[in-house]
């Protein structure tokens, strides 16, 4: 991170004023930072053993090259690839054609808010797909292409798509504002998909892809590994709590199987989180288990074409199933959820076993009929049900360290609709709930610049310029009320939004909403506790290990 | 330059009648074939297009939500039914109000960068122009377009014809009465074209084939204008005209001046122009996948038409013979204990 400016001179080199030349004219940068690395060919080679046909030839190709060694065929490929999705995605067909460029999108995406790059207005990286739809398949593209902005494939085309659709997060914000409803995201994916049947591809997706199929997680941990892990944390919940808890893992006759992202096994902060998951179950006692085979709820696939997405998301009810589990409880993840809600029943909803059934809680007796069809439940609706309830005794004021906020990721914000319940959960375990602007949350929330197979470090200049906003109106809320926290329900936030807090609002750190509820759940009569999940002293116990302060603690 | 481009254009496509009419004398041509052909092409072009995008399949509901879905508990969590619809009929009202109203445009905000004192501050504000001027422009093309039905039927229906007449012109400025949509139509043009000319942004994604559309549009309300409010031309002998395009019993009478042929050849060349064109925005809004969907997939089974029951899951089979060995040393569970035996273990 070394050559990348200081925040202040960031944000004072945006200019939204468009170049002189005309955008189809205006070259490319691939220097280094501008690209993901391209995936190894190895991940290539196994997925083509998996899914025939859709990768392209496996090779090492480097962007900053002039030769991208793309096979022979390959305009072919893409055309064809084009003509054949514009049959199968109705959004595509339509979205290639009735744009009218009103430019109501432009200034909604966050990587043109921190760019000013006009390819970054949603409207352009459409039209980079658009020109060629125009060129290729339509009479007065063919004819007029200059008067209708109109071209047809080429190398620099194809470079250029590359370097564009993934500085597109598919957040789906601009889609929010347009007056026909444009999602970029739908071309993005699209985009992605044609360019990976010419292996064009990005290393920070393909190997999590390929460890998804082969081990369960996109980390790849391995079966045994993933239980030391689990037993790891089981020892720091008993040594944060005193409780030694349950965490069955690949254990048949359960009524739930529980899948999160595998980045909160992994990684600090998301194991807090998941530690607030093992001591919430544990708690109400839950007949549930964990599962390494469908050790991901994350669905990386998602970021590549949509057949992959399909084959990773059919580990979920295949497990379900082996495991005789009535229904699916999920963790706190962002486009986990997207294709959970918009896609995972449509995709694989008829290899439900016949035993699955409409979630129903176990602890409260509700039965979520808004998950009928997925028999998949979204833990803040589950923990929601519990606080309706009163069946969770807590004690808010184990966070009263704490001021918090809430970030609402792109999926279950734009994508789903879940706003409400993650903040009832915050609520009754913080006492300090503080909003970010109107503007920047719900359904308008920002993005945090890494989602959709973006949060790689090879590219960190562009997520911290994307973060902008996000990072901004953290700030806001921390100089106006001292916002020490920004809680969150997605695996990738709790591994971007570290370094875009870093940066953007130095002091800030980042929690899953069940860390929080982990801190404020009180498991018996009287029980005291003296740290924290991250088993930092709570305010009153700072002296009884050592006199280390955290550092959000250092103004209170 | 692009912008300079169409008014080229639509300088041409006004001389073209004009010398046709004038000095060729082709009026039952500008006045009969034209506008029958390009009616002809419009009905057809717009058809196609539609059963284009009619066909094309919608493998899954992917609506944008714009607030709180249906929760398991509706009271406790109270559903946006407008933005987050999750039945038909919320779907429908979506629809009607985004059709009807520009509800998504209506919700544009301006991002705006700042030095604060000593931090850097990005703002937003909320930006209803271009709203209005869409709103403005496309209700009084609208209304316009349905005041013309005057010219096709007979008797005028007061609904919608006379009512709008007399709503339209209830000013009562000028002789013949000003209509409100007529001023509407130019205002909104002009404010659409002005945008596209003035601001850096929207200029810079700019076509010929955004100012052409504009730029065709104005100088039929120009046309329109000058018949009316200036020309004074002879309505009864366009009626003659008009009635007999409807019911194919053809006319062109002596006394219609040349500026109605320039009018009929300016709308004839929006008709044909509008199926190949980023016009087709008003038949597309109604089958946008991110509007026209309920939130419902997952409590709703719907069916994708090319779904692949071929796509398989990694088999958890393969998995345990993969990590058997392992994963029975660190005491998980088996399907098949066999898996759990080392390999040498196994061969002895």
């Amino acid at each position: 991170m070394s050559d990348i400016p200081k925040a202040d001179e960031l944000f004072k080199s945006i200019d939204y004023n468009p170049p002189l030349t005309g955008w189809m004219e205006t070259p490319v940068d691939f220097s280094p930072g501008n690209w993901c690395y391209p995936a190894k060919p190895e991940k290539i080679e196994y997925m083509e053993t998996k899914l025939p046909g859709l990768w392209g030839e496996a090779r090492k190709w480097v962007p900053s090259e002039v030769d991208w060694k793309l096979p022979a065929n390959w305009k072919e490929t893409v055309v064809s690839g084009f003509r054949e999705r514009l049959k199968k995605f109705r959004s595509l067909q339509l979205f290639m054609d009735i744009c009218v460029r009103c430019g109501a999108c432009a200034d909604k995406c966050h990587y043109f808010i921190g760019s000013g790059d006009p390819k970054n207005m949603p409207v352009l990286r459409a039209e980079l797909m658009r020109s060629v739809y125009r060129g290729e398949f339509t009479v007065a593209g063919k004819i007029l292409s200059k008067f209708t902005g109109s071209r047809v494939m080429e190398e620099d085309v194809l470079k250029e798509w590359f370097i564009y659709f993934y500085q597109c997060t598919q957040c789906r914000r601009c889609s929010l504002f347009c007056p026909y409803g444009i999602d970029t995201a739908e071309m993005t994916m699209m985009a992605r998909e044609l360019m990976h049947l010419v292996g064009l591809n990005t290393n920070w997706i393909m190997e999590p892809v390929s460890n998804c199929n082969i081990t369960g997680n996109h980390l790849g941990i391995q079966p045994h590994a993933f239980k030391d892990i689990v037993d790891f944390m089981v020892d720091d919940i008993e040594e944060v709590t005193g409780r030694r808890v349950k965490a069955p893992l690949n254990e048949k006759g359960h009524e739930i199987l529980f899948i999160t992202p595998s980045g909160d096994v992994f990684a600090d902060p998301g194991i807090y989180t998941f530690m607030g998951y093992l001591l919430l179950f544990d708690y109400l006692d839950l007949d549930y288990t964990l599962s390494t085979y469908a050790s991901e709820g994350g669905n990386f696939g998602s970021f590549t074409n949509n057949e992959t997405m399909k084959k990773l998301n059919a580990k979920m009810y295949a497990e379900a199933e082996r495991l005789g589990c009535k229904w699916i409880l999920g963790g706190e993840c962002g486009h986990m959820w997207r294709v959970v809600h918009q896609y995972m029943d449509t995709m694989t909803g008829d290899t439900q076993w016949s035993g699955m059934t409409t979630p129903k809680s176990p602890v409260t007796g509700t039965v979520f009929n808004n998950a009928a069809a997925t028999k998949m439940l979204h833990i803040t609706e589950f923990t929601a049900d519990l606080m309706k309830h009163n069946k969770l005794k807590l004690d808010p004021s184990r966070n009263d360290h704490l001021r918090v906020t809430f970030h609402d990721s792109c999926n279950p914000a734009r994508g789903m609709g879940l706003l409400e319940e993650p903040r009832y959960v915050l609520k009754h375990v913080c006492n300090n709930f503080f909003e970010m602007p109107p503007a920047t949350i719900r359904e308008q929330t920002f993005c945090c610049a890494g989602g959709s197979g973006l949060n790689t470090d090879e590219i960190m200049e562009i997520r911290l310029r994307g973060g902008l906003p996000r990072g901004n109106a953290l700030r806001y809320v921390q100089e106006q009320h001292g916002v020490n926290m920004m809680a969150c329900i997605c695996a990738i936030d709790r591994a971007t939004l570290i370094p875009l807090a870093d940066y953007w609002a130095p002091g800030v750190a980042i929690s899953g909403t069940h860390e929080l509820v982990a801190n404020a759940l009180v498991l018996e009569e009287g029980e005291v506790r003296t740290m924290d999940m991250r088993q930092e002293p709570l305010p009153g116990f700072e002296d009884e290990d050592d006199d280390w302060t955290p550092p959000n603690m250092e103004d209170a | 330059m692009n912008a300079l481009y169409s008014l080229l254009f639509v300088f041409l496509l006004v001389l073209i009648p004009l010398f046709g009419v004038d000095a060729a004398h082709m009026r039952t041509f500008f006045g009969v074939c034209i506008p029958t052909t390009a009616f002809i092409i419009f009905l057809i072009g717009f058809v196609y297009k539609v059963v284009i995008w009619g066909r094309s399949a919608v493998p899954f509901r992917i609506p944008t939500t714009g607030g709180q879905f249906q929760s398991f508990d509706p009271k406790l969590f109270k559903q946006n039914k407008l933005d987050c619809p999750q039945t038909g009929a919320q779907t429908f009202f979506r629809m009607v109000l985004e059709v009807f109203a520009f509800r998504s445009l209506f919700r544009n905000t301006q991002v705006s960068l700042h030095q604060g004192k000593d931090q850097p501050v990005v703002a937003y504000k909320s930006s209803k122009w271009l709203w209005l001027f869409a709103i403005t422009f496309h209700y009084s093309f609208f209304i316009i377009a349905l005041r013309h039905l005057r010219l096709f039927l007979e008797p005028i229906p007061f609904l919608p014809v006379g009512a709008l007449e007399f709503v339209d012109g209830i000013l009562q400025i000028g002789a013949p009465v000003m209509y409100l949509s007529d001023v509407g139509l130019m205002v909104g043009v002009l404010l659409l074209l002005g945008r596209r000319l003035v601001l850096p942004r929207i200029n810079y994604i700019s076509y010929v084939s955004d100012y052409f559309p504009l730029l065709l549009i104005l100088s039929v309300a120009l046309s329109g204008i000058y018949m009316r409010y200036y020309a004074k031309v002879d309505i009864i002998a366009i009626k003659e005209l008009t009635m007999g395009l409807v019911t194919f019993h053809y006319v062109v009478p002596e006394s219609i001046p040349a500026s109605f042929f320039v009018h009929v050849f300016l709308v004839s060349t929006l008709m044909v122009y509008f199926p190949f064109s980023k016009l087709m925005h008003m038949p597309g809004v109604f089958l946008s996948p991110t509007r026209n969907l309920p939130n419902d997939s997952r409590a709703k089974h719907h069916v994708n038409p090319w779904n692949d029951p071929n796509i398989k899951a990694h088999a958890y089979a393969d998995y345990e013979k993969q990590f058997g060995v392992p994963m029975a040393e660190a005491g998980l569970p088996l399907d098949n204990p066999e898996n759990g035996v080392p390999k040498d273990e196994a061969e002895a």
